[in-house]
């Protein structure tokens, strides 16, 4: 089907694969992840192979999103949290390129995919926790009882801060597979519609600029959402990383 | 009810949601228009987290988008 908006999400096999009854195939979803870690580790080799004192432009790109997410880190966990750069860097152009790579027509986007973005989150998580018990110990537990709370309203902020905790992963996740799924789907209902009323002859070709107006309009907010999701992951990734290198608050 | 009809209408009742997304952005733009009048200066420096409060407010309007377009395409 054509008009179908979901179509552009189906995952097909591409290569069948199947070890002891586990379905391992390598699939669309697969082959776009695979060109999204070449496209962004090419980009970032190839720019800087040839460093030059005085950058080239696709030198300094490479330079800028070092430098932006680096700030970012060094913002929201302090110094102490550059040794987890590379983790957030790798986050950032991960899903950044993956974004950028879905905008183009006809290509998959792999962040659409729940099981994508919570494999991320659930690895941002389990660093979370599994490093703060490592480095804290027991008293990484003290990040789920705030200072100067009155005593008597310490249970029920306990219980609080810790589901809250717990729901970090689903947010996480959620909030860029939403934004990408709703956000292209919206485009092909958008497109839909001049389909449909330029099959009503001239009069409906004529009113067919106003969804191709808004369909052009939607991509370029599309592009500014795929950088701002990619942004907006990345600083949560250092936020919480923060929890687990400072849990007392 | 016909499933069907109860479909369209849940997606309807779904979209209200948006609504609360569409408050929030407007305390959040708002809010940083009358910060950012009152201290020019400071206002470049807070635009960050101006996108931040925009990103993770509009995602709470885009679950409400995303149920009512699944329930009308993929359910």
């Amino acid at each position: 089907m054509a008009n179908d908006p979901i179509h552009q999400f189906h995952i097909t096999k591409l290569i069948p694969i199947e070890i002891g009854g586990l379905d391992l195939s390598f699939t669309n979803s697969s082959l776009f992840m695979v060109a999204t870690v070449v496209t962004a580790g090419a980009f970032l080799y190839l720019t800087t192979a040839s460093r030059g004192l005085v950058p080239s432009r696709l030198q300094s790109v490479s330079e800028t999103s070092y430098e932006f997410v680096a700030n970012m880190l060094r913002e929201a966990a302090g110094t102490g949290g550059m040794r987890f750069f590379p983790l957030v860097f790798s986050l950032f152009m991960f899903i950044l390129v993956a974004n950028m790579l879905g905008m183009f027509p006809y290509f998959f986007t792999v962040t659409a995919q729940i099981i994508v973005t919570i494999a991320l989150a659930m690895l941002v998580f389990s660093t979370v926790v599994i490093y703060g018990f490592w480095k804290h110990g027991l008293k990484f537990l003290g990040l789920f009882v705030p200072q100067g709370v009155p005593g008597i309203l310490v249970p029920l902020v306990v219980v609080i801060e810790f589901v809250s905790f717990l729901s970090r992963p689903i947010s996480h996740s959620v909030r860029l597979f939403a934004v990408m799924l709703a956000g292209h789907i919206a485009l092909k209902v958008f497109a839909g519609f001049i389909v449909s009323l330029g099959a009503l002859g001239p009069l409906g070709i004529g009113t067919a600029v106003l969804p191709l107006l808004m369909v052009i309009a939607l991509t370029g907010l599309e592009f500014l959402m795929s950088f701002i999701q990619a942004y907006v992951f990345t600083i949560l990734t250092c936020m919480y990383l923060n929890d687990a290198l400072h849990p007392s608050h | 009810m016909e499933a069907e009809a109860a479909k369209y209408i849940g997606a309807g009742i779904a979209t209200l949601g948006m609504g609360g997304a569409g408050i929030g952005l407007g305390h959040i733009f708002g809010n940083y228009l009358a910060g950012a009048l009152r201290n020019p200066s400071a206002a470049d420096g807070q635009f960050g987290r101006l996108i931040f409060g925009f990103a993770v407010t509009e995602a709470l309007g885009i679950f409400s988008l995303l149920i009512a377009l699944l329930l009308l395409f993929a359910v």
